[in-house]
């Protein structure tokens, strides 16, 4: 047998249909619903006549629009067309007999971080959703992806997606990370590697010592921007880490279906002679702190940085780097550290798991911010009940962060929490995008434990001053 | 969905590189539950100021590119999130063919599905199509789906690739859901396979 990648096993043991000229029809074993890109799939359907085929495999759960102020059960603290929405999912969860889990569940929360938790993500499964962090999933060596709405509409219908095989490309992070560097760091630093298209046309493997020192929360992290790097997805082989993580979870095999299934799951790694048609290696050490300084996932430099001058670029990027630079009030050879910052954001599907909160409030025990508003949001109402029992919630609340309820938040802005036209904030959310946070905010990508050093400083910080 | 066969029309010149889909179609407008509507809104940041005037430099505020139906775009066109709003805004506005020297992937297929044609050039024709594209209402640009070609205004043609599937689709205003349909045997037996070899999915 020729030697193959695990996405060329996970690929080969899902397709339904192969057409000559290679397109084929995938088979979706988890296909997770939200409340944005869904209600036009549904009006589809009707519209049809058509069915859910598979609603065992169909999870839904809102988080772009939900407010997570403390007194989100009252509806007057949701926008007209927002509440609109998430009935709409109501509706659709109700009438179509899928998965869900509304707002008042304590499991609800941002639909990346409820699938793993509740234990429908598992290894070697094909994972879609109308969402392109979807490729969070990817963690647990899951063929996970975004597709847009008349894709979910596809999916819904059919249980298959219309696909063609992506090429295979390897990233490699070798050796160790050197304290204070997280999985936020790697992925940050690999987009500014490769630039926001590198990825395009592949799915990535992210393997080597550093990745597999992660914890599940830290793949979770680092696949979840693979789709900023341009890639249709992200994967890491399953290994003990994984298989750990998915034991005795409500969803996840019992029993003899667990030994089978984990019989199948330890094939599923890349074959030593596997053919690559790209491969990065990165030093784990030569990871520093990162964070962001534009308007573009891919204008990432260590902490220790400056501004660069749009000079230092090429062709279309030297305006693209200028606009950057004037969106972010910012001068070419400012020092990163003496940015100030007016708000942090700790939260979203890239770092809104526990393993993220315990790294934030390290750092701020004991400690006080310094920036004029500091919230977290907790990825699902089961990370935030963790951290209440932790103890990480009053850590948070005595260093002055608002302690939210779960969902997307400032992540993009699409619900009530949102910055002001000009606002600066260090966020652990995964897009710098102009206008992302909010019409005309600021956002500098950063890991949580560079947050929270933000946070107590008022401005970018080393996090490694404060270790 | 319309069918895409040819199209001669005025093509706005975009240069700015990684232009995503928050600015195609900025997140507050995704609150719809329906398709239609949104052209009104495209790139509704850089094309209105805060009080909703319109920003006159802006391209597509410019009597010349008004009507124009063609995008010629700088590089990733089309990154960030796999909202559909963005080829539904765009429709909506009346762009039909986008044209760049590469795309994000789940924008590049939202657009097959929406009866938009993405068409990606090398660097060296992307130069001349912008430069035309800059010459405004007086440089029409053609699009011929069947022959995969474009012409430009001095008559100039260029081929690009596209994919056979895609294309058929796109040619006939073909809904993926109606052709998948048709294989529901290979889909059943597949999951009949499956859920011998898996049960636990
Ligand atoms: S947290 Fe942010 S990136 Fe993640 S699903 Fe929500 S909006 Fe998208």
């Amino acid at each position: 047998m020729s030697p193959k990648t695990l996405y060329d096993k996970i690929w080969d043991a899902h397709v339904a249909h192969e057409a000559e000229d290679g397109t084929c029809l995938l088979y979706i074993d988890r296909h997770l619903v939200h409340e944005v890109t869904s209600p036009q799939a549904f009006e589809g359907l009707r519209m049809t006549g058509r069915k859910v085929r598979a609603p065992e495999k169909t999870i839904a759960v809102p988080d772009h629009n939900v407010p997570t102020t403390l007194d989100r059960a009252n509806a007057e603290t949701m926008t007209e067309d927002s509440r609109i929405q998430v009935a709409a999912l109501d509706k659709n969860a109700k009438d179509f007999g899928i998965h869900y889990y509304p707002v008042s569940d304590v499991r609800q929360g941002i639909v990346h971080i409820v699938g793993p938790e509740q234990g429908w993500t598992l290894p070697g499964m094909t994972v879609v959703c109308g969402d392109s962090h979807t490729a969070t999933h990817g963690a647990f060596g899951a063929l996970a992806h975004g597709i847009g709405t008349s894709e979910v509409e596809h999916v819904l219908a059919t249980q298959t997606l219309i696909q063609k095989k992506s090429k295979n490309m390897k990233v490699e992070i070798t050796g160790k990370l050197r304290p204070g560097v997280t999985a936020k760091d790697i992925t940050l630093s690999v987009i500014g590697e490769t630039g926001t298209a590198g990825g395009t046309g592949y799915v990535i493997e992210y393997c080597g010592e550093a990745i597999r020192d992660l914890s599940m929360e830290g793949r979770m992290t680092v696949c979840n921007m693979a789709i900023e790097g341009g890639a249709r997805a992200g994967l890491i082989a399953p290994d003990e880490t994984t298989f750990e993580y998915c034991k005795g979870r409500p969803h996840a095999p019992k029993g003899a279906q667990w030994e089978a299934a984990m019989e199948w799951w330890k094939t599923l790694y890349s074959d030593d002679d596997a053919q690559w048609d790209k491969v990065i290696t990165i030093k784990g050490e030569d990871i520093a702190p990162v964070v962001t300084w534009g308007t573009s996932p891919e204008d990432v430099l260590p902490i220790t940085a400056a501004v660069p001058s749009p000079d230092s670029f090429e062709g279309g990027k030297v305006d693209a780097a200028q606009r950057s630079i004037d969106y972010m009030g910012l001068q070419a050879g400012q020092k990163l550290t003496d940015i100030e910052i007016d708000t942090v954001f700790i939260g979203s599907c890239t770092n809104g798991r526990i393993e993220d909160l315990r790294a934030a409030a390290e750092i701020l025990k004991g400690k006080k911010v310094a920036v004029k508003r500091a919230m977290v949001v907790p990825g699902s109402g089961l990370v935030r009940a963790q951290a209440e029992e932790e103890g990480l919630a009053d850590i948070f609340k005595e260093a002055g962060f608002e302690w939210r309820m779960a969902g997307c938040s400032m992540c993009l802005a699409m619900n009530p929490d949102q910055l002001a036209e000009g606002e600066r904030c260090a966020s652990t959310s995964n897009r710098n995008f102009e206008g992302r946070q909010g019409y005309k905010g600021r956002t500098h990508l950063v890991s949580p434990a560079m947050a929270a050093a933000a946070a107590v400083t008022g401005k970018l910080t080393d996090v490694r001053e404060l270790m | 969905m319309e069918k895409f066969t040819k199209l001669s029309a005025t093509a706005a010149p975009m240069p700015l590189v990684n232009i995503d889909t928050d600015m195609i179609i900025p997140k507050v407008f995704l609150k719809t539950i329906k398709r239609s509507g949104l052209g009104v809104n495209l790139f509704d940041e850089m094309r209105y100021d805060r009080q909703g005037n319109e920003i006159e430099d802006f391209v597509l505020n410019q009597p010349q590119y008004r009507d124009a139906q063609i995008l010629v775009a700088g590089d990733n066109f089309g990154c960030g999130s796999s909202r559909e709003h963005a080829p539904w805004a765009l429709l909506d506005f009346g762009i039909r063919c986008v044209i760049s020297t590469s795309f994000a992937d789940i924008f590049y297929n939202n657009c097959f599905k929406n009866g938009i044609l993405p068409i990606v050039v090398t660097p060296e024709e992307h130069a001349k199509l912008m430069d035309d594209a800059e010459r405004g209402a007086n440089a029409v640009i053609s699009v011929d789906l069947e022959g995969q070609t474009i012409t430009g205004p001095d008559g100039g043609q260029i081929s690009f690739e596209v994919d056979a599937h895609k294309k058929h689709c796109l040619l006939n205003g073909l809904d993926d859901i109606g052709l998948t349909m048709e294989k529901a045997a290979s889909i059943d037996s597949f999951e009949a396979t499956a859920a011998q070899s898996r049960p636990w999915v």
